[in-house]
């Protein structure tokens, strides 16, 4: 019975995934796409959680649902609607039928490579208890086995954070200097 | 592990990819460009996952963590550069962007 829930609720997050995956593709308006890019994020919170990540479950929904998103809201709400694409009208370009055929090779060319080598070995998954993802084990190893890529995750944000305000510095000096003559 | 096997999760992250990459190629604002591009960054988180509990130890969770920060990085700096450019009233067309001076 638990695990018919688990197919049940495993195959609503994968479907809720695609569904809004696809959709922000196929969205004119970049604000819809913001919203299902959401959707999408929690939909694989769900799916992680059945993998027993707890922690990056919540921290998929902290930092990418929460603070990443509702950048990418403010920014195109900043801009508001200036571009009147629409990817689907007009029929389609050479470009976007190649689009559509790269993105149907790399499917094919993954699932191919995943069936050769992957068929062998892949076995029956290991036990693991409780503990397994949950935070406290999380950040024992972070701060044990894998200091050194907590450093340098910090040190990325640092940068990133430093070229966000250059960035933005930048384009204000050139429009202070652009309406001054 | 109840429910799905590893195989199931293999593939939905292939889809979820290929979606991605569809995304990146066909779409011209570079907007929704960023937004495919979480998406590909997302697959390969569940993959990392899935793997992780596949074999048990939780260094791929660790992995699948500074993904997340990498990608928080990469969309500051994008809106930066996009704010920049909506600043300058340029259009928002990566397909019509052939100078990136200054």
């Amino acid at each position: 019975m638990a695990n018919f829930l688990v197919w049940v609720v495993w195959f609503g997050a994968a479907f809720a995934c695609l569904a809004s995956a696809l959709a922000v593709v196929g969205f004119s308006n970049p604000f819809y796409s913001a919203l299902a890019l959401i959707g999408n994020l929690a939909s694989l919170a769900v799916l992680f959680l059945l993998l027993s990540g707890e922690f990056v479950a919540a921290g998929q929904v902290l930092v990418y649902g929460g603070a990443v998103m509702v950048m990418f809201l403010f920014v195109i709400a900043y801009l508001g609607d200036r571009t009147d694409e629409s990817p689907w009208s007009g029929g389609p370009t050479w470009q976007a039928v190649g689009a559509v055929l790269a993105g149907a090779a790399l499917l094919a060319e993954v699932c191919v490579v995943v069936g050769l080598k992957a068929g062998g070995f892949l076995e029956k998954p290991a036990h693991v208890g409780r503990p397994f993802g949950s935070p406290e084990s999380i950040g024992r190893l972070f701060l044990t086995d894998h200091l050194l890529a907590f450093e340098v995750t910090s040190i990325v944000l640092l940068v990133a954070a430093v070229g966000g305000v250059v960035l933005g510095s930048h384009a204000r000096q050139e429009l202070e200097s652009d309406a001054r003559p | 592990m109840h429910g799905p096997d590893i195989q199931w999760y293999v593939i939905l992250a292939a889809l979820l990819f290929s979606t991605g990459a569809l995304g990146v190629m066909v779409r011209r604002n570079p907007l929704i460009i960023l937004l495919s591009v979480e998406i590909m960054l997302n697959a390969a988180n569940l993959l990392l996952i899935a793997f992780a509990r596949l074999h048990g130890r939780e260094d791929g969770q660790i992995f699948a963590i500074s993904v997340m920060a990498v990608a928080a990085s990469e969309v500051v700096v994008g809106l930066g550069m996009i704010v920049a450019m909506g600043r300058r009233n340029v259009e928002l067309d990566v397909d019509k962007l052939r100078t990136l001076r200054g």
